[in-house]
Protein backbone atom coordinates (compact mmCIF):
# COMPACT_ATOMS: atom_id res chain seq x y z
CA UNK A 1 0.00 0.00 0.00
CA UNK A 2 1.27 3.41 -0.56
CA UNK A 3 2.97 5.13 2.19
CA UNK A 4 1.23 8.84 2.09
CA UNK A 5 0.69 10.32 5.39
CA UNK A 6 -2.40 11.28 6.78
CA UNK A 7 -3.39 12.87 9.81
CA UNK A 8 -7.05 12.74 10.85
CA UNK A 9 -8.83 15.97 11.75
CA UNK A 10 -10.15 15.63 14.85
CA UNK A 11 -8.32 15.38 18.01
CA UNK A 12 -10.04 11.69 18.79
CA UNK A 13 -9.74 10.69 15.25
CA UNK A 14 -5.57 11.38 15.31
CA UNK A 15 -5.58 9.50 19.38
CA UNK A 16 -6.88 7.02 17.56
CA UNK A 17 -5.53 6.66 14.10
CA UNK A 18 -1.27 7.32 15.86
CA UNK A 19 -2.39 3.55 17.78
CA UNK A 20 -4.43 1.91 14.76
CA UNK A 21 -3.93 3.15 11.69
CA UNK A 22 -7.62 2.58 10.44
CA UNK A 23 -8.25 6.26 9.55
CA UNK A 24 -5.21 6.12 7.29
CA UNK A 25 -6.17 2.90 5.87
CA UNK A 26 -9.53 3.58 5.00
CA UNK A 27 -8.54 7.52 3.70
CA UNK A 28 -6.00 4.99 1.25
CA UNK A 29 -9.36 3.40 0.37
CA UNK A 30 -11.47 6.37 -0.52
CA UNK A 31 -8.09 8.03 -2.42
CA UNK A 32 -6.50 5.16 -4.21
CA UNK A 33 -5.63 6.17 -7.77
CA UNK A 34 -7.80 3.90 -10.00
CA UNK A 35 -7.51 4.44 -13.94
CA UNK A 36 -10.18 6.63 -15.31
CA UNK A 37 -10.65 4.10 -18.51
CA UNK A 38 -12.23 1.35 -16.21
CA UNK A 39 -15.32 -0.39 -17.78
CA UNK A 40 -17.96 -2.06 -16.80
CA UNK A 41 -16.09 -5.71 -17.00
CA UNK A 42 -14.15 -4.25 -13.65
CA UNK A 43 -17.23 -3.43 -11.60
CA UNK A 44 -17.15 -7.44 -10.94
CA UNK A 45 -14.93 -7.05 -8.21
CA UNK A 46 -17.03 -5.08 -6.26
CA UNK A 47 -20.21 -7.52 -7.05
CA UNK A 48 -17.92 -10.55 -6.08
CA UNK A 49 -17.69 -8.37 -2.61
CA UNK A 50 -21.32 -8.54 -2.24
CA UNK A 51 -21.59 -11.80 -3.70
CA UNK A 52 -19.67 -12.79 -0.52
CA UNK A 53 -21.03 -11.06 1.90
CA UNK A 54 -24.03 -12.21 0.67
CA UNK A 55 -23.55 -16.17 1.32
CA UNK A 56 -21.87 -15.29 4.30
CA UNK A 57 -24.88 -13.45 5.71
CA UNK A 58 -27.56 -15.74 4.74
CA UNK A 59 -25.13 -19.07 5.23
CA UNK A 60 -24.82 -17.61 9.24
CA UNK A 61 -28.99 -17.42 9.14
CA UNK A 62 -29.35 -20.73 7.35
CA UNK A 63 -27.22 -22.37 10.07
CA UNK A 64 -29.46 -21.30 12.86
CA UNK A 65 -32.06 -23.65 11.38
CA UNK A 66 -30.23 -26.09 9.74
CA UNK A 67 -29.60 -29.75 11.40
CA UNK A 68 -26.50 -31.27 9.97
CA UNK A 69 -27.78 -35.01 10.62
CA UNK A 70 -28.47 -37.85 7.71
CA UNK A 71 -31.82 -38.36 9.32
CA UNK A 72 -32.89 -34.69 9.95
CA UNK A 73 -31.04 -32.71 7.48
CA UNK A 74 -33.67 -32.93 4.29
CA UNK A 75 -36.67 -32.17 6.72
CA UNK A 76 -35.01 -29.07 8.24
CA UNK A 77 -34.67 -27.82 5.04
CA UNK A 78 -38.24 -28.39 3.90
CA UNK A 79 -38.95 -26.84 7.75
CA UNK A 80 -36.80 -23.39 6.56
CA UNK A 81 -39.13 -23.13 3.67
CA UNK A 82 -42.00 -23.91 5.13
CA UNK A 83 -42.32 -22.69 8.77
CA UNK A 84 -39.20 -20.52 9.17
CA UNK A 85 -39.80 -16.67 9.15
CA UNK A 86 -38.79 -15.75 5.31
CA UNK A 87 -37.21 -18.83 5.10
CA UNK A 88 -37.82 -19.62 1.58
CA UNK A 89 -36.21 -16.36 0.77
CA UNK A 90 -33.22 -16.85 2.47
CA UNK A 91 -32.67 -20.12 0.94
CA UNK A 92 -33.25 -18.93 -2.10
CA UNK A 93 -30.92 -16.16 -1.80
CA UNK A 94 -28.54 -18.58 -0.76
CA UNK A 95 -28.77 -21.25 -3.43
CA UNK A 96 -29.18 -18.81 -6.44
CA UNK A 97 -26.38 -16.37 -4.37
CA UNK A 98 -23.95 -19.61 -5.52
CA UNK A 99 -24.95 -19.56 -8.96
CA UNK A 100 -24.76 -15.65 -9.18
CA UNK A 101 -21.25 -15.80 -7.27
CA UNK A 102 -19.59 -18.08 -10.06
CA UNK A 103 -21.51 -16.22 -12.94
CA UNK A 104 -19.49 -12.78 -11.68
CA UNK A 105 -16.57 -14.75 -11.42
CA UNK A 106 -16.68 -16.26 -14.49
CA UNK A 107 -16.91 -12.68 -16.08
CA UNK A 108 -14.29 -11.65 -13.84
CA UNK A 109 -11.76 -13.99 -14.39
CA UNK A 110 -12.11 -13.37 -18.06
CA UNK A 111 -11.90 -10.17 -17.89
CA UNK A 112 -8.82 -11.05 -16.84
CA UNK A 113 -7.95 -13.35 -19.39
CA UNK A 114 -8.71 -10.70 -22.36
CA UNK A 115 -7.33 -7.52 -21.20
CA UNK A 116 -4.02 -9.41 -19.30
CA UNK A 117 -4.47 -8.59 -15.80
CA UNK A 118 -2.58 -11.57 -14.65
CA UNK A 119 0.52 -10.47 -16.12
CA UNK A 120 3.53 -8.90 -14.57
CA UNK A 121 3.79 -7.34 -11.87
CA UNK A 122 0.23 -8.65 -11.00
CA UNK A 123 0.91 -12.36 -11.03
CA UNK A 124 0.13 -12.80 -7.23
CA UNK A 125 -3.20 -11.24 -7.70
CA UNK A 126 -4.08 -14.32 -10.47
CA UNK A 127 -2.73 -16.58 -8.23
CA UNK A 128 -4.47 -15.54 -5.17
CA UNK A 129 -7.84 -15.12 -7.25
CA UNK A 130 -7.24 -18.70 -8.36
CA UNK A 131 -7.07 -20.05 -5.02
CA UNK A 132 -10.07 -18.02 -3.96
CA UNK A 133 -12.20 -19.74 -6.99
CA UNK A 134 -10.87 -23.34 -6.06
CA UNK A 135 -11.80 -22.75 -2.36
CA UNK A 136 -15.49 -21.22 -3.90
CA UNK A 137 -15.56 -24.57 -5.77
CA UNK A 138 -14.99 -26.40 -2.62
CA UNK A 139 -17.62 -24.32 -0.28
CA UNK A 140 -20.45 -24.48 -3.43
CA UNK A 141 -19.86 -28.85 -3.56
CA UNK A 142 -20.13 -29.25 -0.21
CA UNK A 143 -23.23 -26.62 0.38
CA UNK A 144 -24.81 -29.03 -2.08
CA UNK A 145 -25.00 -31.57 -0.15
CA UNK A 146 -26.02 -30.29 2.65
CA UNK A 147 -29.44 -30.64 1.92
CA UNK A 148 -29.06 -34.20 1.40
CA UNK A 149 -31.27 -34.48 -1.49
CA UNK A 150 -30.32 -37.91 -4.23
CA UNK A 151 -28.17 -35.30 -6.52
CA UNK A 152 -26.50 -34.49 -2.97
CA UNK A 153 -26.11 -37.57 -2.33
CA UNK A 154 -24.63 -39.04 -5.43
CA UNK A 155 -23.27 -35.82 -6.37
CA UNK A 156 -20.98 -36.44 -3.47
CA UNK A 157 -20.21 -40.07 -3.69
CA UNK A 158 -19.38 -38.92 -7.67
CA UNK A 159 -16.66 -36.26 -6.40
CA UNK A 160 -15.45 -37.95 -3.10
CA UNK A 161 -14.71 -41.20 -5.30
CA UNK A 162 -12.54 -39.35 -7.91
CA UNK A 163 -9.78 -39.78 -5.02
CA UNK A 164 -10.15 -43.21 -5.23
CA UNK A 165 -8.42 -42.94 -8.61
CA UNK A 166 -4.95 -42.26 -7.21
CA UNK A 167 -2.79 -45.30 -7.14
CA UNK A 168 -2.05 -47.54 -4.12
CA UNK A 169 -3.87 -45.37 -1.29
CA UNK A 170 -7.10 -44.09 -3.08
CA UNK A 171 -9.72 -45.93 -1.78
CA UNK A 172 -7.74 -45.65 1.98
CA UNK A 173 -8.41 -41.00 0.89
CA UNK A 174 -11.93 -41.82 -0.13
CA UNK A 175 -12.84 -44.00 3.32
CA UNK A 176 -11.08 -41.04 5.55
CA UNK A 177 -12.96 -38.17 3.52
CA UNK A 178 -16.20 -40.35 4.38
CA UNK A 179 -15.69 -41.50 7.89
CA UNK A 180 -17.77 -44.22 7.06
CA UNK A 181 -17.58 -47.07 3.90
CA UNK A 182 -19.57 -44.72 2.15
CA UNK A 183 -21.06 -41.22 1.85
CA UNK A 184 -23.08 -41.28 5.25
CA UNK A 185 -23.58 -39.18 8.26
CA UNK A 186 -20.00 -38.30 9.48
CA UNK A 187 -19.25 -37.11 5.55
CA UNK A 188 -22.74 -34.59 6.07
CA UNK A 189 -21.30 -33.19 9.06
CA UNK A 190 -17.48 -32.76 8.81
CA UNK A 191 -19.20 -31.28 4.95
CA UNK A 192 -21.61 -28.67 7.20
CA UNK A 193 -18.27 -27.86 9.74
CA UNK A 194 -15.73 -27.25 5.92
CA UNK A 195 -18.71 -25.38 4.65
CA UNK A 196 -19.01 -22.94 7.03
CA UNK A 197 -15.18 -22.81 7.42
CA UNK A 198 -14.18 -21.77 4.09
CA UNK A 199 -16.57 -18.60 3.28
CA UNK A 200 -14.07 -17.05 5.71
CA UNK A 201 -10.94 -18.47 4.25
CA UNK A 202 -12.04 -16.77 1.23
CA UNK A 203 -12.39 -13.40 2.85
CA UNK A 204 -9.16 -13.45 3.91
CA UNK A 205 -8.09 -14.36 0.58
CA UNK A 206 -10.02 -11.67 -0.35
CA UNK A 207 -8.20 -8.72 1.78
CA UNK A 208 -4.84 -10.36 0.56
CA UNK A 209 -6.34 -10.02 -3.08
CA UNK A 210 -7.63 -6.65 -2.56
CA UNK A 211 -4.00 -5.81 -0.65
CA UNK A 212 -1.73 -7.06 -4.06
CA UNK A 213 -4.30 -5.14 -5.98
CA UNK A 214 -3.36 -1.82 -3.90
CA UNK A 215 0.56 -2.23 -4.81
CA UNK A 216 0.44 -1.50 -8.27
CA UNK A 217 -2.79 -0.63 -8.67
CA UNK A 218 -5.72 -1.72 -11.21
CA UNK A 219 -4.81 -2.71 -14.74
CA UNK A 220 -7.08 -0.76 -17.21
CA UNK A 221 -8.85 -1.61 -20.51
CA UNK A 222 -5.50 -0.19 -22.33
CA UNK A 223 -3.50 -2.62 -20.44
CA UNK A 224 -0.51 -0.04 -20.34
CA UNK A 225 1.01 1.03 -17.02
CA UNK A 226 0.29 4.21 -15.76
CA UNK A 227 1.28 6.95 -12.81
CA UNK A 228 -0.62 7.83 -10.17
CA UNK A 229 -1.59 9.92 -9.13
CA UNK A 230 -1.63 11.54 -12.26
CA UNK A 231 -4.19 12.28 -14.87
CA UNK A 232 -4.75 9.44 -16.27
CA UNK A 233 -5.89 8.03 -12.74
CA UNK A 234 -9.09 9.43 -10.71
CA UNK A 235 -9.72 8.82 -6.69
CA UNK A 236 -11.62 5.45 -6.02
CA UNK A 237 -14.30 7.17 -4.06
CA UNK A 238 -16.54 8.70 -5.88
CA UNK A 239 -15.66 7.43 -8.95
CA UNK A 240 -15.39 4.04 -8.93
CA UNK A 241 -17.51 3.59 -5.67
CA UNK A 242 -20.72 4.99 -8.02
CA UNK A 243 -19.89 3.06 -11.25
CA UNK A 244 -19.78 -0.12 -9.00
CA UNK A 245 -22.79 0.60 -7.32
CA UNK A 246 -24.94 1.05 -10.49
CA UNK A 247 -23.56 -2.20 -11.83
CA UNK A 248 -24.46 -3.99 -8.63
CA UNK A 249 -28.17 -2.48 -8.88
CA UNK A 250 -27.92 -4.14 -12.19
CA UNK A 251 -26.48 -7.16 -11.10
CA UNK A 252 -28.94 -7.68 -7.84
CA UNK A 253 -32.20 -7.04 -10.19
CA UNK A 254 -30.43 -9.88 -12.09
CA UNK A 255 -30.43 -12.11 -9.03
CA UNK A 256 -33.73 -11.02 -7.81
CA UNK A 257 -35.72 -11.77 -11.07
CA UNK A 258 -33.45 -15.69 -10.17
CA UNK A 259 -35.09 -15.98 -6.69
CA UNK A 260 -38.15 -14.41 -6.90
CA UNK A 261 -39.69 -15.85 -10.26
CA UNK A 262 -37.55 -19.09 -11.37
CA UNK A 263 -35.77 -19.81 -8.02
CA UNK A 264 -35.22 -23.14 -9.05
CA UNK A 265 -34.48 -23.31 -12.33
CA UNK A 266 -30.54 -23.10 -11.63
CA UNK A 267 -30.94 -26.80 -9.38
CA UNK A 268 -32.15 -29.92 -10.24
CA UNK A 269 -35.38 -31.31 -8.89
CA UNK A 270 -34.18 -34.77 -7.95
CA UNK A 271 -32.51 -32.68 -5.18
CA UNK A 272 -36.47 -32.46 -3.79
CA UNK A 273 -35.97 -36.43 -2.90
CA UNK A 274 -34.62 -37.55 -0.11
CA UNK A 275 -31.40 -38.92 -0.41
CA UNK A 276 -31.30 -43.07 -1.05
CA UNK A 277 -28.33 -45.01 -0.53
CA UNK A 278 -29.77 -47.62 -3.25
CA UNK A 279 -30.85 -45.77 -6.13
CA UNK A 280 -28.85 -43.20 -8.31
CA UNK A 281 -30.85 -41.04 -10.17
CA UNK A 282 -30.96 -41.48 -13.77
CA UNK A 283 -28.73 -38.80 -14.56
CA UNK A 284 -26.30 -36.96 -12.54
CA UNK A 285 -24.99 -33.80 -13.14
CA UNK A 286 -22.96 -31.08 -10.98
CA UNK A 287 -24.52 -27.83 -10.32
CA UNK A 288 -24.01 -25.55 -13.73
CA UNK A 289 -21.11 -24.05 -12.73
CA UNK A 290 -18.59 -26.61 -12.58
CA UNK A 291 -20.21 -28.56 -16.11
CA UNK A 292 -17.05 -27.70 -17.93
CA UNK A 293 -14.72 -29.65 -15.80
CA UNK A 294 -17.27 -32.60 -15.36
CA UNK A 295 -17.21 -32.51 -19.42
CA UNK A 296 -13.46 -32.60 -19.33
CA UNK A 297 -13.32 -35.70 -16.39
CA UNK A 298 -15.89 -37.11 -18.45
CA UNK A 299 -14.06 -37.20 -22.31
CA UNK A 300 -11.06 -39.01 -21.34
CA UNK A 301 -12.02 -42.92 -21.17
CA UNK A 302 -9.63 -43.72 -17.61
CA UNK A 303 -10.42 -43.35 -14.59
CA UNK A 304 -6.97 -41.47 -13.73
CA UNK A 305 -6.33 -39.55 -16.33
CA UNK A 306 -9.56 -38.10 -16.17
CA UNK A 307 -8.96 -37.29 -12.80
CA UNK A 308 -5.95 -35.80 -13.82
CA UNK A 309 -7.21 -33.82 -16.58
CA UNK A 310 -9.78 -32.52 -14.90
CA UNK A 311 -7.69 -31.19 -12.13
CA UNK A 312 -4.89 -29.53 -14.90
CA UNK A 313 -7.56 -27.65 -16.11
CA UNK A 314 -7.66 -25.52 -13.18
CA UNK A 315 -4.13 -25.72 -12.10
CA UNK A 316 -2.98 -24.94 -15.68
CA UNK A 317 -4.27 -21.33 -15.22
CA UNK A 318 -1.55 -20.79 -12.09
CA UNK A 319 1.27 -20.85 -14.22
CA UNK A 320 -0.42 -18.66 -16.94
CA UNK A 321 1.29 -15.74 -16.08
CA UNK A 322 5.04 -17.62 -17.79
CA UNK A 323 2.56 -19.34 -20.30
CA UNK A 324 1.65 -16.11 -21.59
CA UNK A 325 5.03 -14.55 -23.88
CA UNK A 326 3.50 -11.50 -24.93
CA UNK A 327 4.70 -7.85 -24.12
CA UNK A 328 1.15 -6.45 -24.49
CA UNK A 329 -1.22 -6.94 -22.08
CA UNK A 330 -4.81 -5.66 -23.11
CA UNK A 331 -6.06 -8.07 -25.93
CA UNK A 332 -7.46 -4.60 -27.44
CA UNK A 333 -3.67 -4.53 -28.83
CA UNK A 334 -3.72 -8.14 -30.15
CA UNK A 335 -5.42 -9.16 -32.90
CA UNK A 336 -4.70 -12.54 -32.90
CA UNK A 337 -4.73 -13.34 -29.55
CA UNK A 338 -8.16 -11.80 -29.31
CA UNK A 339 -9.86 -13.94 -31.88
CA UNK A 340 -8.19 -16.86 -29.86
CA UNK A 341 -9.51 -15.62 -26.47
CA UNK A 342 -13.23 -15.79 -28.18
CA UNK A 343 -12.65 -19.21 -29.09
CA UNK A 344 -11.61 -20.27 -25.74
CA UNK A 345 -14.85 -18.64 -24.41
CA UNK A 346 -16.75 -20.53 -26.90
CA UNK A 347 -14.91 -23.54 -26.14
CA UNK A 348 -15.17 -23.42 -22.21
CA UNK A 349 -19.51 -22.62 -23.02
CA UNK A 350 -19.73 -25.83 -25.37
CA UNK A 351 -17.96 -28.09 -22.69
CA UNK A 352 -20.10 -26.53 -19.76
CA UNK A 353 -23.16 -27.74 -22.48
CA UNK A 354 -22.21 -31.01 -23.29
CA UNK A 355 -21.22 -31.66 -19.47
CA UNK A 356 -24.68 -31.40 -18.98
CA UNK A 357 -25.25 -34.06 -21.58
CA UNK A 358 -25.18 -37.61 -21.91
CA UNK A 359 -21.74 -38.68 -22.35
CA UNK A 360 -22.29 -40.44 -25.10
CA UNK A 361 -22.27 -39.99 -29.06
CA UNK A 362 -21.68 -36.63 -30.15
CA UNK A 363 -21.67 -34.63 -27.18
CA UNK A 364 -18.60 -36.97 -26.09
CA UNK A 365 -17.18 -36.20 -29.73
CA UNK A 366 -16.94 -32.54 -28.70
CA UNK A 367 -16.18 -32.85 -25.28
CA UNK A 368 -13.09 -34.52 -26.54
CA UNK A 369 -12.17 -31.54 -28.92
CA UNK A 370 -13.32 -28.70 -26.68
CA UNK A 371 -11.22 -30.56 -24.13
CA UNK A 372 -8.47 -30.42 -26.32
CA UNK A 373 -8.62 -27.61 -27.51
CA UNK A 374 -8.40 -26.08 -23.74
CA UNK A 375 -5.15 -27.32 -23.12
CA UNK A 376 -3.65 -26.34 -26.87
CA UNK A 377 -4.66 -22.66 -25.90
CA UNK A 378 -2.63 -22.46 -23.06
CA UNK A 379 -0.10 -24.86 -23.65
CA UNK A 380 0.64 -24.05 -27.31
CA UNK A 381 -1.53 -20.67 -28.30
CA UNK A 382 -0.64 -18.95 -25.43
CA UNK A 383 3.30 -18.98 -26.01
CA UNK A 384 3.67 -19.40 -29.51
CA UNK A 385 0.68 -16.20 -30.45
CA UNK A 386 2.83 -13.91 -27.34
CA UNK A 387 5.84 -14.74 -29.29
CA UNK A 388 4.79 -14.22 -33.12
CA UNK A 389 2.04 -11.97 -33.11
CA UNK A 390 2.19 -8.66 -34.12
CA UNK A 391 1.01 -6.04 -31.93
CA UNK A 392 -0.84 -2.83 -32.90
CA UNK A 393 0.73 0.47 -31.40
CA UNK A 394 -0.04 0.97 -28.07
CA UNK A 395 -1.10 4.44 -26.79
CA UNK A 396 1.43 6.62 -24.91
CA UNK A 397 -0.85 7.06 -22.03
CA UNK A 398 -4.46 6.20 -21.29
CA UNK A 399 -6.02 9.67 -21.69
CA UNK A 400 -5.24 9.62 -25.21
CA UNK A 401 -8.31 6.79 -26.26
CA UNK A 402 -10.00 8.28 -23.73
CA UNK A 403 -10.53 11.79 -24.43
CA UNK A 404 -11.07 10.67 -28.46
CA UNK A 405 -14.25 8.41 -27.30
CA UNK A 406 -13.02 5.01 -25.97
CA UNK A 407 -10.39 2.20 -26.05
CA UNK A 408 -11.78 0.74 -29.33
CA UNK A 409 -8.35 -0.66 -31.01
CA UNK A 410 -9.30 1.37 -34.42
CA UNK A 411 -9.57 4.66 -32.91
CA UNK A 412 -6.75 3.91 -30.79
CA UNK A 413 -4.29 3.08 -33.58
CA UNK A 414 -5.24 5.87 -35.79
CA UNK A 415 -4.78 8.73 -32.76
CA UNK A 416 -1.21 6.78 -32.38
CA UNK A 417 -0.87 6.88 -36.23
CA UNK A 418 -1.16 10.97 -36.02
CA UNK A 419 1.09 10.82 -33.03
CA UNK B 1 -24.37 34.19 -2.13
CA UNK B 2 -26.67 33.35 0.95
CA UNK B 3 -29.40 32.87 -1.69
CA UNK B 4 -27.40 30.07 -4.31
CA UNK B 5 -26.46 28.36 -1.14
CA UNK B 6 -30.32 27.71 0.07
CA UNK B 7 -31.15 27.09 -3.43
CA UNK B 8 -32.04 23.02 -3.96
CA UNK B 9 -30.59 21.98 -7.00
CA UNK B 10 -31.27 18.78 -9.13
CA UNK B 11 -28.41 16.97 -7.34
CA UNK B 12 -29.65 17.22 -4.03
CA UNK B 13 -32.76 15.70 -5.05
CA UNK B 14 -31.12 13.05 -6.37
CA UNK B 15 -29.18 12.39 -3.44
CA UNK B 16 -32.11 12.33 -1.19
CA UNK B 17 -33.93 10.39 -3.51
CA UNK B 18 -31.10 7.61 -3.92
CA UNK B 19 -30.45 8.02 -0.14
CA UNK B 20 -33.90 7.35 0.72
CA UNK B 21 -34.76 4.55 -1.74
CA UNK B 22 -31.38 2.59 -0.85
CA UNK B 23 -32.58 2.44 2.84
CA UNK B 24 -36.01 1.39 2.42
CA UNK B 25 -34.32 -1.04 0.18
CA UNK B 26 -32.15 -1.56 3.04
CA UNK B 27 -34.19 -2.61 5.34
CA UNK B 28 -36.38 -4.82 3.51
CA UNK B 29 -33.77 -6.82 3.28
CA UNK B 30 -32.53 -6.63 6.86
CA UNK B 31 -36.07 -7.80 8.12
CA UNK B 32 -36.02 -11.05 7.09
CA UNK B 33 -32.78 -11.48 8.67
CA UNK B 34 -33.76 -10.46 12.09
CA UNK B 35 -37.51 -11.81 11.58
CA UNK B 36 -36.41 -15.30 10.96
CA UNK B 37 -35.28 -15.54 14.40
CA UNK B 38 -38.47 -14.93 15.90
CA UNK B 39 -40.74 -18.09 16.63
CA UNK B 40 -41.50 -20.16 13.56
CA UNK B 41 -44.77 -21.93 12.41
CA UNK B 42 -43.48 -24.94 14.17
CA UNK B 43 -43.18 -23.42 17.65
CA UNK B 44 -46.69 -21.21 16.93
CA UNK B 45 -48.17 -24.45 16.48
CA UNK B 46 -47.36 -25.71 19.82
CA UNK B 47 -49.14 -22.48 21.52
CA UNK B 48 -51.49 -24.13 23.27
CA UNK B 49 -52.00 -26.74 25.20
CA UNK B 50 -55.38 -29.17 26.90
CA UNK B 51 -55.06 -30.42 30.59
CA UNK B 52 -57.09 -32.78 32.09
CA UNK B 53 -57.43 -31.68 35.53
CA UNK B 54 -60.30 -34.65 36.75
CA UNK B 55 -57.61 -36.37 38.71
CA UNK B 56 -55.94 -33.38 41.00
CA UNK B 57 -57.46 -33.67 44.46
CA UNK B 58 -57.93 -30.52 46.48
CA UNK B 59 -54.82 -29.28 48.05
CA UNK B 60 -52.49 -30.89 45.40
CA UNK B 61 -50.95 -29.29 42.64
CA UNK B 62 -49.68 -30.42 38.62
CA UNK B 63 -47.06 -29.14 36.36
CA UNK B 64 -47.38 -28.42 32.97
CA UNK B 65 -45.69 -27.70 29.81
CA UNK B 66 -46.93 -24.88 27.62
CA UNK B 67 -44.20 -23.16 25.61
CA UNK B 68 -41.35 -25.06 26.95
CA UNK B 69 -42.30 -23.21 30.27
CA UNK B 70 -43.89 -24.91 33.35
CA UNK B 71 -47.48 -23.67 34.34
CA UNK B 72 -48.82 -24.75 37.88
CA UNK B 73 -52.07 -26.14 37.80
CA UNK B 74 -53.31 -25.96 41.65
CA UNK B 75 -56.80 -27.12 43.28
CA UNK B 76 -57.03 -25.33 46.17
CA UNK B 77 -58.50 -25.68 49.46
CA UNK B 78 -61.13 -23.69 51.07
CA UNK B 79 -58.71 -22.67 54.05
CA UNK B 80 -56.54 -21.55 51.29
CA UNK B 81 -58.71 -19.92 49.53
CA UNK B 82 -59.69 -18.31 52.36
CA UNK B 83 -56.09 -17.46 53.79
CA UNK B 84 -55.55 -15.66 50.52
CA UNK B 85 -57.94 -13.28 50.28
CA UNK B 86 -57.26 -12.68 54.28
CA UNK B 87 -54.29 -10.56 53.38
CA UNK B 88 -54.68 -6.64 53.01
CA UNK B 89 -53.58 -5.20 49.98
CA UNK B 90 -50.85 -2.69 51.22
CA UNK B 91 -48.74 -5.87 52.49
CA UNK B 92 -48.44 -6.95 48.86
CA UNK B 93 -45.49 -5.49 46.95
CA UNK B 94 -47.66 -5.86 43.67
CA UNK B 95 -51.07 -5.48 45.00
CA UNK B 96 -53.12 -7.95 43.57
CA UNK B 97 -56.77 -9.02 44.79
CA UNK B 98 -56.75 -13.20 45.05
CA UNK B 99 -60.32 -12.85 42.81
CA UNK B 100 -58.72 -11.31 39.77
CA UNK B 101 -55.97 -14.11 39.70
CA UNK B 102 -58.71 -16.75 39.29
CA UNK B 103 -62.19 -17.52 36.81
CA UNK B 104 -64.74 -16.34 39.01
CA UNK B 105 -66.47 -19.89 40.17
CA UNK B 106 -63.84 -21.73 39.60
CA UNK B 107 -61.81 -20.30 42.57
CA UNK B 108 -60.41 -23.41 43.57
CA UNK B 109 -58.40 -23.40 40.03
CA UNK B 110 -55.33 -21.44 40.03
CA UNK B 111 -53.84 -21.52 36.64
CA UNK B 112 -50.19 -19.49 36.78
CA UNK B 113 -46.71 -19.55 35.05
CA UNK B 114 -44.76 -21.45 37.16
CA UNK B 115 -41.79 -19.04 36.33
CA UNK B 116 -40.26 -16.49 39.33
CA UNK B 117 -40.22 -13.51 38.36
CA UNK B 118 -37.06 -12.16 39.35
CA UNK B 119 -34.84 -14.18 36.62
CA UNK B 120 -36.97 -16.95 35.47
CA UNK B 121 -36.30 -20.22 37.57
CA UNK B 122 -39.12 -22.58 38.73
CA UNK B 123 -40.22 -21.94 42.28
CA UNK B 124 -40.40 -25.18 44.74
CA UNK B 125 -43.98 -25.55 45.80
CA UNK B 126 -45.44 -25.98 49.47
CA UNK B 127 -41.90 -23.68 50.63
CA UNK B 128 -41.43 -20.39 51.68
CA UNK B 129 -42.67 -17.98 54.86
CA UNK B 130 -46.24 -17.63 53.31
CA UNK B 131 -47.30 -21.32 52.86
CA UNK B 132 -47.05 -20.89 48.57
CA UNK B 133 -43.79 -21.23 46.21
CA UNK B 134 -40.03 -20.54 47.11
CA UNK B 135 -37.73 -19.84 44.61
CA UNK B 136 -34.38 -20.89 45.32
CA UNK B 137 -32.16 -19.37 42.87
CA UNK B 138 -32.58 -15.41 44.98
CA UNK B 139 -34.85 -16.47 47.90
CA UNK B 140 -38.65 -15.13 46.52
CA UNK B 141 -41.63 -15.63 48.66
CA UNK B 142 -44.86 -16.38 46.56
CA UNK B 143 -47.88 -16.80 49.09
CA UNK B 144 -50.56 -19.05 47.69
CA UNK B 145 -52.03 -17.08 45.53
CA UNK B 146 -48.88 -17.07 43.45
CA UNK B 147 -48.78 -13.50 44.30
CA UNK B 148 -44.96 -11.98 45.81
CA UNK B 149 -44.65 -11.18 49.17
CA UNK B 150 -40.55 -11.03 50.03
CA UNK B 151 -37.41 -11.37 48.27
CA UNK B 152 -36.10 -9.91 44.68
CA UNK B 153 -38.80 -10.49 42.74
CA UNK B 154 -40.43 -7.21 41.28
CA UNK B 155 -44.14 -8.66 40.42
CA UNK B 156 -46.35 -11.55 40.94
CA UNK B 157 -46.33 -15.03 38.96
CA UNK B 158 -48.14 -14.26 35.69
CA UNK B 159 -51.78 -15.76 35.11
CA UNK B 160 -51.50 -17.13 31.15
CA UNK B 161 -54.76 -16.72 29.09
CA UNK B 162 -56.80 -19.57 29.87
CA UNK B 163 -60.08 -21.26 29.64
CA UNK B 164 -61.98 -24.21 30.65
CA UNK B 165 -63.33 -26.06 27.96
CA UNK B 166 -65.01 -28.36 30.36
CA UNK B 167 -65.22 -29.07 34.12
CA UNK B 168 -62.52 -31.55 33.89
CA UNK B 169 -60.27 -29.66 30.96
CA UNK B 170 -58.59 -26.30 30.65
CA UNK B 171 -56.37 -24.43 27.42
CA UNK B 172 -53.94 -22.87 28.10
CA UNK B 173 -52.98 -20.28 25.57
Amino acid sequence: MSEQEYTPTSKAGKWFNDRLPLLTLGKHLTDYPTPKNLNYWWTFGGILTFCLITQIVTGIVLAMHYVAHADLAFASVEHIMRDVNYGWLIRYIHSNGASMFFLAVYIHIFRSLFYGSYKSPREVIWIIGLMIYLLMMAAAFMGYVLPWGQMSFWGATVITNLFSAIPLVGDSITTWLWGAYSVDNPTLNRFFSLHYLIPFLILGLVVLHIWALHVPGNNNPVGIDIKKPSKDTVPFHPYITIKDAFALLVFMIIFAGFVFFTPNVLGHSDNYIPANPLVTPAHIVPEWYLLPFYAILRSVPDKLGGVILMFSAIFILFVLPWLDTSKVRSAVFRPIYRQFFWILVIDVLMLGYVGAMPAEGIYLVLARVGTIYYFLHFIVVMPIVGYLEKTDPIPMSISEPVLSGGAEPSIARKVNDKA
Amino acid sequence: MSKEEKKVNRRDFLFTASYTVGAVGVGAVIWPMIDQMNPDKAQQALATTEVDISSIEPGKSITVLWRGKPVFLKRRTSEEIAEARAVNLDDLPDPQKDEDRVKSGKDEWLVMLGVCTHLGCVPLKDKGDYNGWFCPCHGSHYDVSGRIRKGPAPTNMEIPKFEFVNNNTIKIG
